[in-house]
């Protein structure tokens, strides 16, 4: 039936707000997208009639939140395609998932000289946890180079990956680029050195399906705010075996089997990576993100992006001096760009006075502005609930203010 | 030389003429664009203030016991905005510096652009300018 973006719209109350006398254009989902009715009710109604701590009380309202939390455990475990239940662990988001993993990873599979691969468009968040990794043991960042169009591309990652690495971590889609990494062939090809591969996943759900089976990676990180849930709840995904390897990460309550002064013994999976409270209204809500998602599928999602995609690329090419950085091939609908001649701080806040919200800036990604020798750029990325309309008034927009800023 | 509180009456009833934030910009916009900013000897990293999106040079000295600012900016609303700044605080004493009450952004309509997270620089320019007044006035 394809995708009725005007009722989708209507699930989405912020999207009616005026933002400086105007009707919002948000086009800032990369950062955090916005959440429908459905996922603001399930946090509300849960702390109307169900709020108390999880996994640990006898009386009825705690279980009745544990099974209402655990219920989604078992939403993401389906949503990606886990194995298991408790291959999902909860954290704060992908930078504590991946911050999690190059702390405990330090601690046994990460030694002097050890090569770890990342690649030139990561985030800081898929950077800076694995150069403090390696400084603490002594072992080697490399980074797999992009080319002009913001592709890895075959050749690249095969120069980098070899005997010597311990560790691939690379982004599923790039949060500035849009660029919809091969990953599978990756992941297939470090697993052939016998390498840990690390997905950092924020920029995928929203957009495309993942099934970690599937792509065979080890691990799998990403944040419910980009998938229009709440903020403050992200997934490590690991393989069952790997997570039982590693040590813990953070110590505290509920991590925790039997603890002496002597010796302490720890929980099972996936409560060994999970110490204290959690954010039990923040899984609640992401439970309801999936099943909002799934309300629509991915199917449509993907038609429906694909032509807004189509259809931004070839207005904003209609712009004179409007230069794209990253043009892949594949690609989700996120859209950087310069113009020659033009700061994008200026360009964002012309938008932003005729209600059209983007990033300007280097959207956590410095070593790709380097590449690029630029020193950042205007980014809108787009969501199922933007339309075709708004690509215009984002067009119109930047007319308007190439014309005042060029005076 | 016009107090600083005069400057800023002058440029509020500048600014008044507009009624639509279009016309405000691009007077913005024009009024960084009139103003010979700063010496481009001067536009040094350590004159760079640190912490923005756009880059913003400061630049100060001492004349006749008053302080004359100078500075620029690569973006060109910052610029207006740094060039405001500049022609409100430049040729001032250092104590009327210090005690300067900037009310005449927030009459202009642009006090969004003071807030800390718009990486625009402007706040941290602000603080710079009276932190090199206050260390005038505390030598002396
Ligand atoms: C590709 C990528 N990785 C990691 C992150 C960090 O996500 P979070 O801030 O939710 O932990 C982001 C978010 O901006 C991202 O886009």
């Amino acid at each position: 039936m394809g995708l009725d973006v005007e009722n989708i719209r209507k699930d989405f109350p912020i999207l009616s707000e005026t933002v400086n006398g105007e009707p919002l254009v948000y086009l800032d989902n990369a950062s955090s997208s916005q959440k429908p009715l459905a996922v603001i009710e399930a946090i509300n109604n849960f702390y109307k009639t169900t709020n108390s701590n999880v996994h640990r009380g006898v009386h009825s309202l705690s279980q009745r939140a544990t099974t209402a939390y655990e219920a989604t455990r078992e939403k993401v475990r389906a949503f990606i395609n886990a194995n298991l239940e408790h291959e999902i662990i909860f954290t704060r988001g992908t930078t504590e998932s991946i911050n999690l993993l190059a702390a405990t990873l330090g601690k046994g599979h990460v030694h002097q000289g050890d090569e770890i691969v990342i690649s030139e468009m990561e985030h800081h968040s898929n950077i800076v946890p694995w150069q403090l990794l390696c400084e603490e043991t002594g072992a080697v960042l490399k980074v797999i180079p992009i080319n002009n169009k913001g592709e890895i591309t075959e050749e690249s990652y095969r120069n980098v990956i070899n005997e010597s690495t311990k560790i691939v971590a690379i982004c599923h889609v790039s949060n500035t680029l849009g660029t919809i990494n091969s990953i599978k062939a990756i992941i297939d090809y470090a697993h052939e050195f016998g390498a840990l591969t690390v997905i950092d996943g924020a920029q995928a759900p929203a957009h495309i399906p993942v099934d970690v089976q599937q792509l065979n990676c080890d691990f799998y990180c990403f944040s419910a705010h980009k998938m229009y849930g709440p903020t403050g709840i992200g997934i490590l995904y690991g393989k069952e075996t790997l997570l039982d390897e590693l040590p813990p990460y953070h110590g505290g309550g509920n991590m925790i089997e039997n603890v002496t002064f002597a010796k302490t013994t720890y929980n099972k999976l996936p409560h060994k990576f999970e110490a204290g409270t959690p954010n039990i209204a923040g899984g609640i809500g992401l439970g309801a993100a999936i099943d909002y998602i799934q309300s629509i599928a991915y199917e449509d999602i993907g038609k429906y992006e694909d032509e807004l995609t189509k259809y931004g690329r070839e207005q904003l090419s209609s712009i004179s001096n409007l230069r794209f950085i990253g043009d892949a091939a594949d690609k989700s609908a996120v859209f950087s760009f310069v113009i020659d001649g033009i700061h994008p701080l200026d360009l964002g806040t012309i938008l932003d006075q005729q209600g059209i919200a983007v990033r300007t800036g280097h959207h956590c990604t410095q070593p790709l502005m380097d590449k690029f020798e630029i020193p950042g750029t205007v980014r809108a990325s787009f969501a199922f609930y933007n339309t075709l309309g708004e690509v215009d008034r984002l067009v119109n927009g930047i007319n308007k203010a190439v014309a005042m800023l060029s005076r | 030389m016009l107090s600083i509180d005069k400057i800023q009456d002058e440029i509020i009833a500048d600014f008044g003429i507009f009624d639509d934030w279009m016309g405000k910009y691009e007077h913005l916009i024009d009024f960084g664009s009139s103003l010979p900013l700063i010496d481009d000897k001067y536009k040094l990293d350590e004159n760079l203030i640190k912490g923005c999106q756009s880059k913003v040079w400061l630049n100060t000295e001492m004349k006749d016991d008053k302080v004359i600012f100078s500075a620029d900016s690569d973006a060109v609303i910052t610029k207006g905005l740094v060039g405001l700044m500049v022609h409100v605080l430049s040729n001032q004493t250092p104590e009327a510096i210090v005690n300067a009450d900037l009310y005449f952004i927030d009459k202009i309509g642009l006090k969004d652009h003071l807030s800390p997270n718009r990486s625009n620089g402007l706040l941290s320019m602000i603080k710079q300018m009276k932190l090199f007044a206050l260390g005038y006035t505390l030598k002396k």
